[in-house]
C-alpha cells in the first residue's frame, strides 16, 4: 500500500513535468493583449462594478473588494 | 545506490529540456539528479521542472480614468486611479483610487425618501511577490461613504504548470463592513468571507479558456437600511435573514482568429445562494485590431435572475422576512457595448507606451415583478456607461 502510495505520489508529481503542447514559438497569438482575459484591470473592475449593484448575483468575475455606492 | 523503476520513470519523465531549464535556474536539485538520486531530489526536480515558461510580475503600467453612469434617475461619476510598480524582478506594488460621486434618485429612493448626493471614496494597496512560478499576493482595499464602510483583506496565489499552459490560482478575502444611515443613529456592521479558485488552460496556440468559482459568504445586516417593503400597499421597513452564501461558477474562452488580429472572447457565469436567487449571464465580446495603433471591441451581454424567496412586490401579510429591493426581484438585463483604443506613442521619454480608451455600454434592465407604484406598470429603465482613460506603460 505504502509502494502504490508513492507510486502514485510519484507519477502525480511527474506530470508536472509535461512537455507543453504549444511550444514557446507557437504562443504569438495568446501573447497578443487582445486575448487578456483583463486586458484593462482598472476599467474592467469599474464596469463589473456597475453590474454587481444592479444584480442579484456577485462572484466568479474579476472583482473584489468595497462598498456600495448603489442607493 | 541505484534508481529502482519508479525513479527511473520519473527521470524519464522529467524532458531533457526542463532539465537544461533546471540547469539554467542552478537549483540544486539538478545537481542531485545528476549525482544521483535520492527521491527526494528526484521529487523536488519533478515539481519544479515542470514549467519552462516561468510566470511573471504584472505589467508595470498607469491608468488615469473617468467613468460615468447615468440610469434609473441618479447619475454615478468620478475619477479613478491605479499605478504599478515592478521592483528587484520579485516584487510588484500597486495602488489605486477610485471616486464615485452619485446624484439624483432612484426609484426606491423616489417613492420613499428625497433626493440625495453622496460620495464614495475607495483606496486599494497590494504587492505581488513572485516566487518562481508562483505569484503571491495580498492587499488591502477600504472604501468609505457617509452611510457605508468596507474594510477588504485579500490574499492570492497561483501557480503555473505545465510549461505555463496551465495556471492554477486560489484567494481568499475577509470583509469587514459597516452599514449606517444618516438620518439616524442607526449602525450594523457585516463580515464576509470570499474563497475563489481557478484554472486557466492553454488549449491551442489559439485558444484559452478559464474555469473559476467564488464562494461567498456574509453574516449580518444585508439591507439596505433606506429601502422598504410593502404589505397591502402600506411601506414597512425591509427584513432580511442576516446570513448570506452564494456559489458562481464561470467559464471564459478567449480564440484568436487567423492572422487578422481577430478574437472573441466568449463568457458564462451561473450563479446560485441561500435566498433562492438563481442567476446566469452570457457576454460575447469581438475585438480587432484595425491597424497598429487602433483596436476596437464590440460585444453584448444578457443577465437572467429568479427573485429571492423572500421577496414580494407587495405582500398580502406580514413575513418574518420581506424584500422589495427591485435587485432581488426577478429580472432581466441585455447590454450592448464597444470599446475603441488608440495608441498614442512609443518610446518616448523614460515611458514605453502610452494609450487612450474609451469604453461604452447601454443597459436595459426589465423587471417582471417590481413595479413603479406611481403607474403601477411593471418597472424598466436603460442606463448608459460611459469610461474614459489613458494608460501609460513603463
Amino acid at each position: 500500500m505504502r509502494k502504490l502510495t508513492l507510486l502514485l505520489v510519484v507519477l502525480l508529481l511527474g506530470a508536472c513535468a509535461v512537455q507543453p503542447w504549444v511550444r514557446p514559438y507557437e504562443r504569438e497569438a495568446l501573447a497578443d493583449p487582445l486575448m487578456s482575459f483583463s486586458q484593462d484591470p482598472l476599467a474592467d473592475g469599474a464596469r463589473t462594478h456597475v453590474f454587481e449593484v444592479r444584480e442579484g448575483a456577485r462572484g466568479a468575475g474579476r472583482s473584489h473588494g468595497g462598498g456600495c455606492g448603489c442607493n | 545506490m541505484a534508481p529502482d523503476g519508479h525513479t527511473e520513470a520519473v527521470v524519464a519523465a522529467i524532458s531533457e529540456r526542463a532539465f537544461s531549464e533546471l540547469v539554467a535556474r542552478g537549483t540544486n536539485a539538478a545537481v542531485l539528479l545528476r549525482g544521483g538520486t535520492t527521491m527526494l531530489a528526484l521529487l523536488f526536480a519533478a515539481v519544479v521542472a515542470g514549467p519552462v515558461v516561468a510566470a511573471s510580475l504584472p505589467e508595470e503600467r498607469a491608468d488615469a480614468l473617468y467613468h460615468y453612469y447615468s440610469g434609473g434617475g441618479i447619475d454615478v461619476q468620478g475619477p479613478a486611479l491605479l499605478i504599478r510598480k515592478n521592483f528587484a524582478e520579485k516584487y510588484s506594488i500597486n495602488a489605486s483610487y477610485y471616486v464615485d460621486s452619485i446624484s439624483g434618485a432612484s426609484i426606491d429612493v423616489v417613492t420613499n425618501a428625497s433626493p440625495y448626493s453622496e460620495k464614495r471614496n475607495q483606496f486599494g494597496l497590494g504587492i505581488d511577490y513572485l516566487y518562481g512560478d508562483t505569484l503571491m499576493s495580498i492587499s488591502y482595499t477600504q472604501s468609505d461613504e457617509s452611510d457605508y464602510e468596507a474594510r477588504t483583506l485579500d490574499v492570492g496565489l497561483s501557480h503555473d504548470f505545465f510549461g505555463g499552459m496551465s495556471t492554477l490560482a486560489m484567494g481568499f478575502s475577509r470583509g469587514d463592513d459597516t452599514v449606517m444611515r444618516v438620518d439616524t443613529s442607526f449602525e450594523d456592521t457585516v463580515d464576509r468571507f470570499q474563497y475563489r479558485l481557478g484554472w486557466t488552460q492553454v488549449l491551442s496556440p489559439t485558444l484559452v479558456a478559464a474555469l473559476s468559482y467564488e464562494g461567498i459568504s456574509e453574516e449580518g445586516f444585508l439591507n439596505n437600511p433606506y429601502r422598504s417593503a410593502r404589505v397591502l400597499g402600506a411601506s414597512v421597513q425591509e427584513r432580511y435573514p442576516r446570513t448570506r452564501t452564494s456559489n458562481a461558477l464561470g467559464i471564459q474562452a478567449n480564440k484568436y482568429w487567423g492572422e487578422r488580429s481577430f478574437v472573441t472572447q466568449l463568457k458564462y457565469r451561473f450563479y446560485v445562494d441561500t435566498w433562492g436567487i438563481t442567476a446566469n449571464n452570457i457576454e460575447l465580446v469581438f475585438s480587432r485590431r484595425l491597424s497598429e495603433k487602433t483596436e476596437i471591441g464590440l460585444g453584448g451581454r444578457f443577465y437572467t435572475q429568479t427573485a429571492a424567496n423572500f421577496y414580494s412586490d407587495n405582500f398580502a401579510q406580514e413575513f418574518r422576512y420581506m424584500a422589495r429591493d427591485k435587485e432581488l426581484s426577478d429580472f432581466t438585463s441585455a447590454s450592448i457595448g464597444g470599446r475603441v483604443s488608440y495608441e498614442l506613442f512609443r518610446d518616448k521619454g523614460r515611458l514605453a507606451k502610452g494609450k487612450i480608451t474609451l469604453m461604452f455600454d447601454r443597459i436595459h434592465f426589465n423587471y417582471d415583478n417590481f413595479s413603479d407604484v406611481r403607474s403601477g406598470e411593471l418597472y424598466k429603465f436603460n442606463a448608459n456607461v460611459f469610461q474614459l482613460f489613458f494608460s501609460a506603460w513603463y
